[in-house]
């Protein structure tokens, strides 16, 4: 069963498509990534699939809803864990749980109800009367995660949810994110941690400049698009080799600063290369999700 | 496009009046008595200062005279600062309305509670002069319980102005310009102070359009026992304001964060 499905989803500001033309189902179940630097449009798609904005063309349908027209009741069964906490900074955390609770039409009963269980989920149950301001990072990223499941939702969207945290406090929101999927929910993730894509995602789109440029499982996007081995020189007169030598015995070479990266099918030759170069020092390792993201949205910088 | 829409108007405002109430609870006293400090340095200040070298102000003595103007000034300064300040911190400080709006509450929702609740705390205000105006025994007719029928009015009407100011906002310095050419020139004209009839007849023209006039034209004779003329107009003028007000500011807010 699709939760989520856009069709040629398109929308511009000022002459510039921000989403130009995106398709794509989501089914119940599963952690769909959205990857993309910044700028990409993946937050805007995430506000045209909830429906607070209106899209140039196209359709969404979000819960089996046509969004916007019937956004306000597929909302019901979505939760969302925005970019940037907008926690209330006015209240303890549980009253952050109450009132958020109270604009689903929940009642008082049910709600308070689910609060302990929801701070139990999000390691909170002894700061349930704390105020947001002595919260750390990682403790307001999950009480927003907490918040985003007081509705019991289907489908929750994430827009970058581990962004500016510690690796502590990441790899326990990943753990919690598995727990929601072991529980059957849905996920929409989007974010520019490769990492946190390879781990969580079954299936992922990488997008940017408005449009899905590919799409699959995090080890089909490797096998399709990048080379096996990856090489990463560097050292005095590493340009030098790489323009010599690496460049014959590599299927593909990137430069970036001071560093070559060495794409290769078979890396053999290249190592056996590096063994008489005592000066360069280099790093063989697989290729991965972030090489794929590298290779198809560029290496320069994006604002 | 949506934003010409008429204003949906449903109960789903109710959550969100309700969690600036459980704000305001947290705050409550030190809330009111900021409420009542500013307009009570007035009635005092003035009207025993001042008016103790005023004869008569129009039959009455001064300080009875400035009740309804003080009642009138402080409901408006109490809407237009609750629906500018206080909104504009929730919508682009603290991003409260965009985790409402992920939720079925939508931004319609958000501002006719915004405005319910400028309104409500108005209604504060305004009630706290009012039972000062009282205690002093400066208006004894059963009359002036109207006035309580009036402040929530005079609240959704400058809480609905306030909000289309809010909606234009980019950050708090732009307050100072609503404040400084229509909030304080009102208070001046209107008949807060003084008799409208002293000022020039262009700027009694002014003042014929403007809302506080008409709020005060209204709550000035109940609170001195009278049954006020063209109440009907008064009420609709006042009403009109609020209904553009709302309207306007339901489409620059839309405009502003819908895109």
């Amino acid at each position: 069963m699709a939760v989520l499905a856009a069709h040629n989803l398109r929308k511009s500001y000022g002459g510039e498509d921000v989403v130009a033309g995106v398709s794509f189902g989501i089914q119940a179940g599963e952690c769909f990534g959205l990857l993309g630097p910044n700028g990409a449009g993946k937050t805007t798609t995430l506000r045209l699939c909830l429906g607070l904005i209106d899209p140039d063309g196209g359709s969404v349908e979000l819960m089996q809803r046509p969004v916007p027209g019937e956004a306000r009741p597929a909302r019901a069964r979505v939760g969302v864990v925005p970019q940037m906490d907008n926690l209330d900074p006015d209240f303890t955390v549980s009253e952050n749980l109450l009132v958020y609770g109270r604009y689903f039409g929940l009642s008082e009963r049910v709600i308070r109800e689910r609060i302990p269980q929801l701070l139990e989920f999000a390691g909170l149950a002894a700061r349930a009367e704390s105020r947001i301001q002595t919260l750390s990072g990682g403790m307001k990223r999950r009480l927003t995660l907490a918040r985003a499941l007081i509705n019991d939702p289907d489908l929750i969207f994430m827009d970058e949810p581990t962004t500016g945290l510690d690796p502590q406090a990441r790899h326990l929101i990943w753990e919690r994110l598995k727990q929601l999927l072991a529980q059957g929910k849905t996920i929409v993730l989007t974010t520019h941690f490769m990492e946190e894509a390879e781990r969580l995602c079954a299936r992922l789109a990488i997008m940017d400049r408005g449009r899905f440029i590919t799409e699959g499982s995090p080890r089909e996007l490797i096998v399709r698009h990048i080379e096996p081995h990856v090489i990463e020189v560097h050292g005095d007169g590493v340009m030098n080799w790489a323009d010599r030598e690496a460049a014959t015995l590599a299927l593909r070479l990137e430069k970036s600063g001071d560093t070559v990266f060495c794409y290769a099918a078979d890396p053999a030759p290249l190592l056996a290369s590096l063994s008489l170069r005592q000066e360069l020092r280099y790093l063989h390792r697989p290729a991965d999700l972030e090489d794929v993201f590298l290779k198809l949205t560029g290496r320069e910088l994006r604002d | 496009m949506r934003v010409f829409a008429p204003p949906s108007m449903s109960l789903r405002f109710v959550p969100v009046w309700r969690r600036n109430l459980l704000v305001w609870r947290k705050l409550a006293i030190p809330s009111i008595l900021g409420n009542l400090a500013d307009p009570m340095i007035y009635v005092f200040g003035l009207g025993y200062g001042l008016g103790s070298m005023l004869p008569e102000v129009g039959g009455v003595p001064y300080i009875a005279f400035l009740a309804a103007g003080m009642v009138c000034s402080s409901t408006m300064n109490s809407a237009t600062f609750e629906a500018m300040y206080s909104a504009f911190s929730r919508m682009h400080v603290q991003r409260t309305w965009d985790a409402i709006m992920n939720t079925p509450v939508d931004l319609d929702d958000v501002v006719l509670a915004e405005l319910a609740w400028a309104a409500s705390k108005s209604v504060l205000s305004g009630v706290a002069i009012l039972a000062v105006v009282w205690l002093l025994g400066l208006s004894n007719s059963v009359l002036s319980l109207w006035v309580l029928a009036l402040v929530p009015l005079i609240g959704l009407t400058f809480g609905a102005l306030a909000l289309a100011v809010t909606a234009l906002a980019s950050s708090y310095d732009f307050f100072m310009y609503y404040f400084t050419l229509i909030i304080t020139p009102m208070s001046l004209l209107c008949g807060v102070f003084f008799p409208v009839e002293q000022l020039p007849a262009a700027f009694q023209a002014i003042a014929a359009f403007l809302p506080l006039t008409h709020a005060i034209a209204i709550a000035r004779p109940l609170l001195l026992g009278h049954i006020p003329s063209d109440a009907v107009l008064h009420v609709l003028v006042l009403l009109a304001y609020a209904a553009a007000g709302f309207y306007a500011a339901t489409m620059l807010f839309r405009r502003r964060l819908l895109k």
